[in-house]
Formats: C-alpha cells, sequence, structure tokens
C-alpha cells in the first residue's frame, strides 16, 4: 500500500502523545500478565531439566513421583506424538526432550500437583538415568571435524571436508570483482571478532494456563508476542484442530523477540490433558535463563579495503553463528546486513551456523544483526584511525542511498542513512570535548523490517465511538499508535477510539509481534480498514441525501457533498450516521486482511562517548544520542522509547551482558544478579533524535523502528573503548576483566 | 509444616490471612490475597519487580516472609491511587511515556514513592541510584528518571 499521494498532509491526531489506554491498568497494577491468571481447580505444574550439558536418557522412573499424595499427572517425551514437520518437532524437542538432553536446563519431565510445593517435591522423585555424553558449547569449536555431535542427521546438504555434522546452514550473498577490489585499496585490514551470547532479559518470566477439556476443547492463557503462532505450534504438537484451541495473549512483561515462539505452552497443555485439570506453570529466572531464547555467540572475520581518501573497496566478511542444539538460521541475517549501510562495489558474506549443547537460539531485536555490523564498524572505524579520516565523513562518502545495489541483494528505495548521518554531523555531541580516558565511537545499524500477515477490523459503534480489533501483542505501545491512525484517518478525536488485542478465535490470523512490522502493518491495515467504513459511511448518507455514492466525499469526520452539483447539504458527522445506522442497512464496519509488503528498511546511527578507568577496567558510558529514520512517528514518545530502549540493551551487551558456560557446559550464572543488566545508576540519559524520511510503502509514511536501534551499540562502544584506551577490542562483552586483560598485553 | 495466622494491614485495611512458615510475602500478596500487582522477576532480590513497603520500608517482598507481615503494615502497588485519584508519580509515568511493557511499572512506583517521601527533592543521580534495584529492560530508563523527577516537581508545588 503506498504513501498517499498528498504526501505533505497536515496530521491533526497523527504525530501526538496521548496517553496510552493500557496506561492507568498498569501504573495501579490491575493489569494482567502471563502469571496473574488462576482458573478453578487449578494445578501447579513444575518441569525438571537436565543437570548435564549432554546426555543420552536411558530411562525414567516417575512411579514414585505419580504415587505422590497431590501429584495428578507426570508427563514425559512419550505423553507427546511426533509432528510430521522437523521445525515443530524441534520445538516439541526443545520443550521435552526425547533422546537426549542437549543442553543444561533441557526438560525430562514435568508434573502437575496441587500445590507448588508437591510439585517441587515430586520432581524429586523422578529418577532420570543418564548417559553423560562429550559436549562442545564454543562455536569454532563445534565446527571443528571432531566436535562432539550435538544432533546426527542435522548436517546441511554437501557439508564441505573438514567441517563437522553440527554444521546445519550455509549462506552466501554479495556481488562484484573481490580481488580487483581489493586490489585498488590503499589500506587493508583484516580481523576477527567474537560475541558472548546474550539474553532478552524481559523482566516478566514466561507463564501460562492451559486447560483442555475432555470434548477436545482446548483453552491457553500465556504471554507471547504471538498468539496465532503459538496456537498453531501448540495444535500441531497436541495434534488438534487448531479452531479448538483458543489462545489468549496476556499483557506481556517484555519480549523483544524471545516470546515468539512456546517453551512452557505444550508442556501445560499435555499435563491439563493428562490431569483433566487447569495447569498453570511458570518459570522461575534461572529457568528463562537455562532454557529459553538467549542469542546466538559469534566468530567473526572481516576484511575491508578502503582508498586513502576514504572510499571502500572491497568488503568481506564470515560469519560463525551458533544457535544452540537446534538448527538456526540466524547467521542468514548476519550474512544479509553485515555491509546493509554501504554501497560497495564488491562485496562478499558467508554464514555458517553449527549446533552446539546450548538453548535453542530464539529472536533478539534485529536477530543476527548487531553482532555482523559490531564486526564490520570496528574494521570501519580502524580504518579511518589508520588513514587519518573522519569516521562520520567515511560512513557519508560510503553511505548507502536510493538506488543503492544492497549487499544482500535488493535495490533500496528511499531510505534515511545519509539524513541520519548529516543529523549527526551536525549534533552538538559530535563536537563536543573529550577528557583524559574518554573516547568517542560511532556506528551505523540496519534492519530488513518486516510486514507480514495481519487481520483488522474496526466496528463503529450506535454512539459514534469507535471499537478496533487486532491480533499483535502490545509491547511498545502500538495500541495507542494504531487509535491514532484510527482517529487520524476517521477525523475524530483518539479518545473515541479503543484498541484491543484479540484471541485466536476472534480475529482472522496475525503474524507475530516481530520485525518491527507492528506500526507498520496493523497500522496500515487499520488505515484500510477506517477506509472501508467511510466508504460504507459515505454510501449510507448518498442514500439519505439521495444522491450517487460518489457524490459524497469524507473530510475531518464528516460525509459532504462534493460540490454544488451534488446538492446541498449540511454535513453529517461521523456520530450522527453511526446513531441512525440501525436504519440505514445496519451496524457499520471496516476491515481488511492483508499480507503486508512495502516495510521499508531503517537505518540509525549511534554516537557514544565513554570514560575508561584502567585502574578498574570499568567503562561508564557519557553520553549516548541515537538518531534514527522513523519514516512517520506516529507516537514520538513511543519511538524514542524504542530507541533508547534498544540503545540500553546494546550497552548491556557491549559491556556486561555474556552467557558464561564452565568447562563443564553447564551455564555458570543464570541469575539477574550474575547476568547483569544494566541498571539505571549505569547510565546517562539517552538522547534522540527522530528523522522522518517517508516509507513509500505506507500510506502515512510509516517504517518499523523496534528492532534497529541494538544493532549500533555494540561497535559504538567498542570504537569508543578503542579510541579512550588506544587499545582495538575484538571481544564482546568488554567487562572490567578483559579490559584489564586487553591493557596488560598493551606495550 | 503447618500454617501461620497472621493478622496484618494491607495498604490500609485490616488483613487476615494463612501461610507457610516459608513462603514469600509476595506469594502471599499474589496467591492468597489476589494482590498480583507486584510481580516475580527473579524470586532473588535482584529485579525489585516485587517492592512493596513493609512498615515503610522498601523490599523485594520475594525476600520477606508473609509470617513477616504480623502487626506490620504493608503497603503495594494496588493502595497508591486514592480511588480513582492517581498519585502523582503514576500520572507522571503515563504522562511521560515512562512505561512500555508496565511489568517493572509496580516495583518502580513503589520504590519512587518510597524515595520521594526520604528526598522530596533529589538529583537525577540520586534517582538512578536509588532505582538501581530495579531492572527495566524496555525503557533504558531515561523517561523513568524524567518522570520521576516531574512528580517530584508537582508534589515539592502541592
Amino acid at each position: 500500500m503506498a504513501l498517499d499521494e498528498n504526501g505533505k498532509r497536515i496530521f491533526k491526531v497523527v504525530g501526538t502523545r496521548p496517553p496510552r489506554p493500557d496506561g492507568i491498568d498498569k501504573v495501579t497494577g490491575r493489569a494482567m500478565y502471563g502469571a496473574d491468571a488462576t482458573a478453578p481447580g487449578m494445578l501447579q505444574g513444575h518441569i525438571l531439566r537436565s543437570p548435564h550439558a549432554h546426555a543420552r536418557i536411558k530411562s525414567i522412573d516417575t512411579s514414585e513421583a505419580e504415587a505422590l499424595s497431590g501429584v495428578k499427572a507426570v508427563v514425559t517425551a512419550k505423553d507427546f506424538g511426533l509432528p510430521d514437520d522437523e521445525s515443530v518437532l524441534d520445538v516439541q524437542d526443545n520443550c521435552m526432550a526425547r533422546d537426549k538432553a542437549l543442553y543444561d536446563g533441557h526438560p525430562v519431565a514435568a508434573v502437575a500437583a496441587s500445590s507448588a510445593a508437591i510439585a517441587k517435591k515430586a520432581l524429586k522423585l523422578i529418577k532420570v538415568d543418564y548417559e553423560i555424553l562429550p559436549h562442545v558449547t564454543d562455536v569454532d569449536e563445534a565446527m571443528k571435524p571432531d566436535a562432539p555431535i550435538v544432533q546426527t542427521g542435522r548436517a546441511m546438504e554437501d557439508l564441505p571436508d573438514g567441517l563437522s555434522e553440527n554444521v546445519t546452514y550455509h549462506f552466501e550473498f554479495g556481488h562484484g570483482d573481490m580481488d580487483a577490489g581489493f586490489a585498488k585499496a590503499d589500506k587493508i585490514i583484516e580481523r576477527s571478532f567474537k560475541t558472548a551470547a546474550t539474553h532478552q532479559g524481559y523482566i516478566e518470566p514466561h507463564a501460562c494456563l492451559a486447560s483442555m477439556n475432555s470434548d477436545g476443547k482446548g483453552e491457553l492463557w500465556c504471554c507471547t508476542q504471538g498468539q496465532f503462532y503459538v496456537r498453531e505450534l501448540c495444535a500441531d504438537i497436541m495434534q488438534m484442530d487448531a479452531s479448538q484451541l483458543r489462545v489468549t495473549a496476556s499483557e506481556i512483561g517484555g519480549g523483544f523477540g524471545g516470546k515468539t515462539t512456546v517453551f512452557i505452552e505444550p508442556v501445560a497443555l499435555a499435563l491439563s490433558r493428562k490431569s483433566g485439570r487447569p495447569v498453570k506453570i511458570v518459570m522461575t529466572r534461572d529457568e528463562v535463563f537455562r532454557a529459553t531464547g538467549p542469542t546466538v555467540s559469534s566468530s567473526t572475520d572481516v576484511k575491508i579495503g578502503m582508498t586513502k581518501d576514504g572510499r571502500i573497496t572491497a568488503a568481506h566478511a564470515t560469519l560463525r553463528y551458533q544457535g544452540g542444539a537446534f538448527p538456526c538460521g540466524t547467521v542468514q541475517f548476519g550474512a544479509q546486513s553485515a555491509f546493509a549501510a554501504y554501497d560497495l562495489e564488491a562485496v562478499q558474506t558467508i554464514g555458517w551456523s553449527a549446533l552446539t549443547n546450548r538453548p535453542k537460539e530464539a529472536a533478539y531485536r534485529a536477530p543476527g544483526a548487531p553482532m555482523a555490523i559490531y564486526a564490520v564498524e570496528s574494521v570501519v572505524d580502524e580504518l579511518c584511525q589508520e588513514l587519518n579520516l573522519d569516521p562520520l565523513d567515511v560512513r557519508l562518502k560510503n553511505a548507502a542511498q536510493k538506488g543503492t545495489k544492497s549487499s544482500y541483494g535488493p535495490t533500496f528505495d528511499d531510505i534515511g542513512l545519509k539524513a541520519t548521518l548529516d543529523a549527526a554531523k551536525a549534533h552538538p555531541h559530535y563536537a563536543a570535548p573529550l577528557g583524559p580516558n574518554q573516547g568517542r565511537g560511532l556506528s551505523c545499524g540496519f534492519w530488513f523490517n518486516f510486514g507480514g500477515n495481519t487481520c483488522v477490523s474496526m466496528n463503529l459503534n450506535f454512539d459514534g465511538t469507535v471499537g478496533i480489533t487486532e491480533g499483535n501483542p502490545d509491547i511498545g505501545g502500538s495500541r495507542a499508535s494504531i487509535s491514532q491512525m484510527a482517529a487520524e484517518e476517521l477525523g475524530i478525536p483518539y479518545e473515541k477510539v479503543r484498541t484491543i488485542v484479540a484471541d485466536t478465535n476472534s480475529i482472522g490470523h496475525n503474524d507475530v509481534t516481530d520485525g518491527s512490522r507492528v506500526t507498520f502493518a496493523v497500522g496500515l491495515a487499520t488505515i484500510k480498514a477506517a477506509r472501508e467504513a467511510i466508504k460504507e459511511m459515505c454510501t449510507r448518507v448518498a442514500k439519505i441525501w439521495d444522491i450517487d455514492a460518489d457524490a459524497v466525499y469524507w473530510e475531518d469526520g464528516y460525509a459532504k457533498p462534493s460540490g454544488p452539483n451534488a446538492g446541498t447539504f449540511d454535513p453529517m458527522s461521523l456520530e450522527e450516521i453511526a446513531a441512525i445506522s440501525a436504519q440505514t442497512g445496519g451496524p457499520i464496519a471496516g476491515h481488511h486482511e492483508v499480507n503486508a509488503d512495502g516495510a521499508g528498511v531503517s537505518f540509525g546511527v549511534h554516537l557514544v562517548d565513554v570514560e575508561v578507568d584502567p585502574e578498574t577496567g570499568a567503562t561508564t558510558v557519557l553520553r549516548y544520542t541515537v538518531f534514527q529514520d522513523a519514516g512517520k512517528a506516529i507516537h514520538p514518545d513511543y519511538v524514542e522509547g524504542q530507541m533508547q530502549g534498544g540503545a540500553v540493551q546494546g550497552i548491556g551487551w557491549a559491556l556486561n551482558e555474556e552467557y558464561i558456560y564452565g568447562e563443564d557446559g553447564l551455564l555458570q550464572n543464570p541469575s539477574l544478579l550474575d547476568y547483569r543488566i544494566p541498571v539505571a545508576s549505569d547510565l546517562p540519559n539517552i538522547d534522540t533524535v527522530i528523522l522522518e524520511i517517508p516509507n513509500p510503502g505506507h500510506p502515512y509514511g510509516v517504517r518499523g523502528v523496534g528492532e534497529t536501534p541494538i544493532v549500533p551499540p555494540l561497535a559504538a562502544i567498542s570504537n569508543a573503548v578503542s579510541r579512550a584506551l588506544d587499545l582495538r577490542m575484538f571481544e564482546l562483552p568488554m567487562s572490567p576483566p578483559k579490559i584489564l586483560k586487553a591493557l596488560s598485553s598493551k606495550v | 509444616m503447618k500454617n501461620i495466622h497472621v493478622s496484618t494491614t494491607i495498604n490500609g485495611d485490616p488483613t487476615e490471612f494463612i501461610c507457610n512458615p516459608d513462603e514469600s510475602l509476595l506469594d502471599v500478596l499474589r496467591n492468597r490475597l489476589g494482590l498480583t500487582g507486584a510481580k516475580e522477576g527473579c524470586g532473588t532480590g535482584d529485579c525489585g519487580a516485587c517492592s512493596v513497603t513493609v512498615n515503610g520500608r522498601l523490599v523485594c517482598s520475594c525476600l520477606v516472609l508473609g509470617v513477616e507481615a504480623e502487626a506490620a503494615e504493608v503497603e503495594t502497588i494496588e493502595g497508591m491511587a486514592n480511588g480513582e485519584k492517581l498519585h502523582p508519580l503514576q500520572q507522571h509515568f503515563i504522562d511521560g511515556a515512562a512505561l512500555q511493557c508496565g511489568v517493572c511499572t509496580p516495583g518502580i512506583l513503589v520504590a519512587a514513592k518510597a524515595l520521594l517521601e526520604k528526598n522530596p527533592n533529589p538529583t537525577d543521580t540520586e534517582v538512578r541510584y536509588w532505582l538501581a534495584g530495579n531492572l527495566c529492560r524496555c525503557t533504558g530508563y531515561d523517561k523513568i528518571i524524567k518522570a520521576v523527577q516531574s512528580a517530584a516537581a508537582e508534589m515539592r508545588g502541592a
């Protein structure tokens, strides 16, 4: 759906900052999250998890647990079928191990009991006979031919010699003559980088309440980014019809990609089916860390050639990602996005993905991109230092723009990269003085954005208010922005619109809240639904006025005769039309169903100043500014909120956060004390500059904004630290011990 | 273990409950009293989502036993608004977009209220250090700090 031709329209509601509809519930404690629901006769479900990184399950004896008073059901993999779809089977196997426990924390059995205390006691009575197997948790080790095999039979087709069977995917992108490109360079730098796996770190652990009836109907309440995908996965796993399983998304206490799949939901459904009672499962934080979606960890080689005046002549990257114990294609996004910010004649990226004995990777905000762009932007920064060039000038000189054939194939339409770079260059932050032990870094960031399957229903109430039913859990204020777009289009006040997120039986399929898609795609469908409702209102008014429907048009909330030839009539408001709709043909509604394309790619630039304490190795972020193209900011507060939140997650990734595995393959830091996400006192204000370069694929020009902001912080901070220390850093996180170690090796 | 009978005051209301001796105040509030505004983000006192006050002292209710509420005054997020009238902190959190997913919000509001009762005119740094025990993963804290400061300014003026 193209940008409206009157692209310079003056918006009345869009671009304002009204209060969010879920605000009062959330500040008074009334909002209902995953763990807040109860049901009559509800049991507590608890899960037994593997204490080993890799072990064959020789037998499981549940008899003592089943005999414990208060225990109503025990399930193991034997209680599940074998779905035909390999990816669904992977999800099921991740929820409940079949033959082998593949990582520390992998579920092996579950209990439903009348109390949490009894359920926990029952877990201790389950006897699992394990045969411990060799394990591997590092991506480079996992790719070696003699590595322990995590799962047999999952290797990529045509596996090259010298690689382990753990290698499951290989991708290549690029264009141009690499040798000729590098031959033109005055300076070539080739470096290797590593990034640790991080966790999405949502504050709300996964929770669900499942109720299966003996007639085959099921109800599932859970915190998820996508109730429809949950329904599809669970219906497949439970071998039931999708229509019989109603999934309701609770308010969601953060997701960031990590709540786009299922972990406990099929287990709760299986326990409920077996016990005949509703079953609630709430994960502990330990379980969240050990068994839900961290990111990939990565190992990347980057080689870039540059002329002495700063033109990139050739760029190459090889990326190796591990995504845990199941095949994971995230490296594709890394290989596609690595050089997306640049207009290059010769570029090639190669991605490899390997299995390890770690939890199955789940999406985390721009999955795959931050670690790839970290490596690329680090090398670009080092080239700028070596050639004594301004890092913003070099980005501007090489920046992708409209018409650029991207490194991953498509040719870009209108994009905002140069505008964000110009804004950064003009900003006082870029010229501010720096003190001793301080450094300034910057990085570009990119995300593809996504549209996807979307349904919106709009109903006009008799009192002239409007209800919108959509199907995407609101993770960043989307109910407000959708109501704003509806109000804008209909020409009524924001307060007259209420948007709700419906369950799976109340509206058609909606893809998961991911890919920065909701404000774009649900917004687009909302505008189309409003235009359909407007068309119907005009038809009704034409009947009343006894003129052609074509002779009625809609403006600022009123149906009006289109000109003197149409006749002279007093305009009719939406409220007036709705009030008499029962007499003019019945309730008035609009709806729209679409698989939206045209999402419009997103670029941002981050500027950061840090100070590194050479005594302790601690890094303090002194100043941070985010520049990003939002296309059109519907609710600027929530656009800023995405930019700030993403930046801070990236700061955590750069400086502190990491999955630490011991020699035994067990996760060493599965708590929020030892896995330290940024706290308020770690941070400065996060300043934001929103650019608006309209996306040609949306009527108001909207681009998704949620994911790009986590991409630049990794390199921006690494570049700032490297400049502060006068020592290039090659590994994340740059926690104090790692900085001290690097300093000690400095000659 | 036998349950223990506890008499307490929650948000000004006399309240009685029974609980296990090893049951946390958070579990009592959520599972026995239906006060689900306090959230369990970690159960180990690291995230602050379960923040309440006991006799005016800010605590992680996951680290307090239910039986410790005996004869105490407990304040939770459910008691912050005065009927329909939101507390200035609540209003400024909405007006300033200081929440996204909102799951940390009850704990942060309870903690911020405790701060302003102690220090009605904090610096940004004081707010940041006071709230360092309350994790938020959505906002990057920027708008939270600003909302606390604008609420503090209004409360000082009132």
